[in-house]
């Protein structure tokens, strides 16, 4: 992450191809005066982003009394209640990356197979467009509203003889959590998606007919081989979406929920024990580190989309 | 890119029963998936509104708190917009013009608020924000402008990638305009489509921001209609539906100027999270 984050910092080392610090005074002003253009911006991003983001790993590394070098807080916030954070979180964020991925998926071939012009087409991706940003405060009210306690769906079910309360389901726990990431997941997946399936040609599943394959080995041989790189991308980015979500989960549960970023918020909002302050960081230092990861291995995996998808 | 049910079509010296039964197919999958989903999407909006119930919806205007936070939504939103706008502008037509080298680093930089969660950047950014900063809602619109960055870069950088921007700039200076004077009246007015979509885009995002708002302690209207919760549920159910409806009119306004100008953009509409064919396809 770190070194993705520094060019704003220092444009000025890298904008000019063959730029020889300390040649020409002369022409390392002439340089200069170039990024002036975009000084304003690369501090603002420093001051808003960068700062902030090394601030949070410097303190995770701090006493909160003292300031002084410690690992204490890295060891509390990957041990006891944290760790169990941290693995509910990831746990719940590979749920809600591969079920909505594959139904975004089958959507997405869906919509893509309809003629290009039609209206599903049309209003599928606006759709999608709309609910893929849909999430926060009033989608955790609209599931309040449809699966909560006294909510309409929950009532439907008690008058069919399910009480699905009695069955130990709420809407508070992973679960729930699960059912309603789902509701802004599965559009995303298909936004994000769709550019990858307009990259499988046409002409090769006429091929593939033409030399007789059945639907089945179209996908085994052609599809599945040249969509998997994108389709792994995109569930990564999935992940990434879910793992970070703490609005939507917060006004559902209230902070009940063991999630990383709902601890991370409690820890903000001043509800810890003196001296623990910097525990915060570390779990947000975390979040850092295991996004990292995942876009990281996300680039990777797009390079090699790339060699059949354009 | 024709899809794979033309395909079919053109193909028909294939064997005529074979053909049709690979077309019957796909047809029922497909309407079994697109309705499951269907329904899954509607259920729960369907049952907001029966929650709610119609009576609701004219209170929510009158409770306590609500003009509060609702006006400190705008204010808000207005400063983030105009704090964008102000520092975007001028730099992505100065990177087109004089630093094109530098376009992919900003794009990558530019997205960077997406990656790094908010929840993150507001522990980070409690942690240095000086005091008279913290001590004003203002730093919230301060750091919307990060959180806006993506999609305030990305509307205007496809905005201009549609523009001989080189031309233009040539055409007026050689007409005796200095800089500021083009950047007013030529660059601007050909902006007019991308610039407003990124303001839409950005208020769209301030209006229903709720993490950093309520870690940093401020009623804003989403924080308001979950500290509300507590004291009637229609009426907060009723809250953020109207939240949804307004913003997806924001959003059907993006998805129409997107479709406007899809002949050059590449047909698809700027929304918060849509990803442009170059990442996907990420060749570059």
């Amino acid at each position: 992450m770190a070194d993705i984050t520094a060019p704003p910092a220092a444009p000025g080392t890298r904008v000019v191809p063959g730029a020889r610090p300390g040649r020409q005074p002369a022409a390392i002003l002439r340089r200069l005066r170039r990024v002036a253009g975009i000084v304003p911006f690369a501090v603002y991003m420093a001051l808003g982003l960068l700062i902030p983001t090394v601030a949070v790993a410097i303190k995770a590394f701090q006493n909160s009394a003292t300031g002084s070098f410690t690992l204490s807080n890295v060891k509390a916030a990957s041990s006891g209640i944290y760790f169990e954070g941290f693995k509910t979180d990831i746990l719940l964020s590979i749920a809600s990356a591969i079920v909505p991925g594959l139904i975004g998926f089958m959507v997405a071939y869906a919509i893509f197979t309809a003629r290009r012009a039609s209206l599903l087409r049309q209003v599928s991706i606006t759709l999608s467009g709309v609910f893929a940003n849909f999430g926060g405060v009033p989608l955790a009210f609209l599931f309040i509203a449809t699966l909560g306690s006294t909510g309409i769906v929950t009532g439907w079910l008690t008058d069919l003889g399910f009480n699905l309360y009695n069955h130990g389901f709420t809407l508070f726990t992973a679960l729930g959590v699960f059912l309603v990431y789902m509701y802004f997941q599965i559009p995303l997946m298909v936004l994000i998606i769709l550019p990858a399936l307009e990259g499988l040609r046409p002409a090769w599943r006429e091929a593939a007919e033409n030399m007789g394959a059945p639907s089945w080995q179209y996908w085994r041989f052609v599809g599945i081989p040249v969509l998997l790189p994108s389709f792994l991308g995109c569930v990564l980015l999935l992940f990434g979406s879910s793992f970070s979500a703490y609005a939507t989960a917060e006004a559902m549960t209230n902070g009940t929920i063991a999630l990383t970023p709902i601890q991370i918020g409690t820890f903000l909002n001043g509800n810890v024990i003196a001296g623990q302050e910097n525990i915060g960081n570390a779990l947000a230092l975390g979040m850092v580190v295991i996004i990292g990861v995942i876009m990281i291995a996300y680039t990777l995996l797009q390079r090699r989309a790339a060699r059949w998808l354009r | 890119m024709a899809a794979v049910a033309d395909i079919s079509q053109a193909g028909t010296s294939a064997p005529a029963p074979r053909v049709l039964a690979r077309r019957e197919r796909p047809q029922i999958w497909r309407w079994i998936v697109l309705v499951l989903v269907g329904l899954y999407f509607a259920i729960p909006l369907f049952a907001a509104f029966k929650f709610a119930g119609i009576k609701a919806f004219p209170k929510v205007f009158s409770q306590a708190g609500f003009i509060d936070a609702f006006t400190l939504s705008l204010r808000l939103a207005l400063i983030t917009t105009v704090i964008t706008l102000i520092l975007l502008v001028p730099t992505i037509v100065y990177v087109h013009l004089r630093l094109p080298g530098l376009r992919r680093l900003m794009e990558s930089v530019t997205i960077l608020p997406i990656v790094i969660p908010p929840i993150v950047l507001i522990v980070g950014v409690l942690e240095i924000a000086p005091g008279f900063l913290k001590a004003s809602p203002n730093l919230l619109g301060l750091e919307y402008v990060v959180l806006a960055m993506p999609f305030g870069y990305r509307s205007l950088d496809a905005g201009l990638r549609a523009l001989d921007l080189k031309t233009l700039v040539e055409a007026s200076g050689s007409l005796g305009a200095r800089m500021p004077v083009t950047l007013w009246r030529v660059i601007l007015p050909n902006l007019r489509t991308a610039m407003l979509s990124a303001v839409v885009l950005t208020v769209a995002l301030v209006l229903g921001e709720f993490t950093m708002a309520s870690l940093d302690l401020y009623q804003t209207f989403p924080v308001w209609i979950v500290n509300f919760e507590q004291s009637s549920g229609p009426v907060s159910v009723a809250a953020s539906l109207l939240a949804l409806i307004v913003t997806w009119i924001f959003l059907m306004l993006i998805a129409t100027l997107g479709n406007r100008r899809s002949g050059k953009a590449g047909g698809s509409a700027v929304t918060l999270f849509s990803v442009s064919r170059r990442d996907i396809g990420g060749s570059e």
